[in-house]
């Protein structure tokens, strides 16, 4: 189950052969630099740390530098780890590409972080329906939670109970959706429908 | 947002080249119809694995979008009831668009001329 990291670039839409509209996101997927190699002995897990995108160096940390150092990598954007290879084998230093693991007609879950919301109530946060109409005497009562709990047995409000609050800017993960295309001289991959987050912010892109 | 134009252009050359692989390699032309322009529309239909063709012609309410995703609004009146359907300009299931009459209209969007008689879509759209 091969992964990568990638930038969200936007929307647009490409027909199929029969004429039906699907609707895609275009993601720049890689190139990945492999930058440690994790395994069972050494570190108690097996796991990938990928780079991705560019960073000015002047930007980098020393304890950075010396990591990069050891994979010989040019300063990444963004760093991630994935436990989700088990094979092939891969060295510090190896750069990954789209075309390496994805082809058009796979299946793959993209995980980014969600557009911020803002502080919403609970119809657009959870779903709930509101508790009335406009009429019979009704106002204010359209968006609203209804009841939180009960009355004197237990007298208080469950942790957890679902109410208004922050919503979104947070991780998110769409499954199961298929590349439609991959473009392998301009990194990009095409999967069918939409990506979580805005436009250039960073995503992960797992094969099932 | 380079990479999406460019995948837009690629899309609508592409329909661009089936079109004209139906049609002995000759690019097929879409003329810049409007709405108020009565057009007909060559569909191309699949059945029992058989390919057909089938006009649609009638007055175009509407054109929106842009890209890709442009559709327009054809409106015919076939037996006496209204008929509307709405094609993406790109979709390679249109084989040509040809422009029967111009019209002259003062809107955008015509949908007010579902209300009105034959007749009277005739002079509103002359």
């Amino acid at each position: 189950m091969p992964s990568l990291l990638g930038r969200k670039l936007g929307m647009s839409g490409l027909f199929s052969d029969d004429g039906v509209y699907l609707p895609c996101t275009l993601i720049e997927a890689g190139p990945c630099t492999v930058l440690q190699v994790k395994n069972n002995e050494t570190d108690g897990y097996d796991a990938l740390q990928l780079g991705f995108g560019h960073r000015k160096d002047v930007n980098l940390n020393q304890p950075m530098r010396g990591h990069l150092e050891k994979a010989k990598a040019s300063a990444p954007a963004v760093v991630s780890e994935f436990r989700t290879f088990d094979d092939p084998e891969y060295t510090p230093g190896d750069v990954i590409n789209v075309g390496d693991i994805f082809e058009a007609g796979d299946v793959v879950n993209v995980t980014g972080t969600s557009k911020g919301k803002g502080f919403q109530g609970v119809v657009k946060r959870y779903g709930f329906r509101g508790v009335g109409g406009r009429t019979h005497g009704q106002h204010n009562r359209e968006r609203a939670p209804g009841s939180i709990g009960q009355s004197s047995t237990s007298s208080r409000v469950f942790k957890g109970t679902r109410m208004g609050g922050r919503t979104g800017g947070k991780q998110s993960t769409v499954r199961s959706i298929q590349v439609l295309a991959v473009i392998q001289d301009e990194n990009l991959i095409v999967v069918k429908g939409s990506v979580p987050g805005a436009i250039n912010s960073i995503v992960e892109i797992n094969k099932n | 947002m380079n990479a999406i134009d460019n995948l837009t252009q690629q899309v609508i050359e592409r329909t661009q080249a089936s079109r004209a692989s139906r049609n002995n390699g000759e690019q097929v032309e879409i003329p810049n119809f409007r709405p108020g322009d009565v057009v007909n529309v060559a569909v191309r239909v699949i059945e029992g694995g058989k390919e057909r063709i089938q006009n649609f012609e009638g007055i175009v309410l509407s054109r929106r979008g842009s890209g890709v995703s442009e559709t327009f609004m054809v409106r015919k009146v076939s037996n006496g009831v209204g008929v509307e359907r709405i094609f993406p300009v790109h979709s390679p299931i249109i084989q040509s668009i040809k422009i029967v009459r111009e019209g002259r209209v003062r809107r955008a969007k015509l949908y007010y001329l579902r209300q009105l008689s034959s007749r009277a879509v005739r002079s509103k759209t002359t």
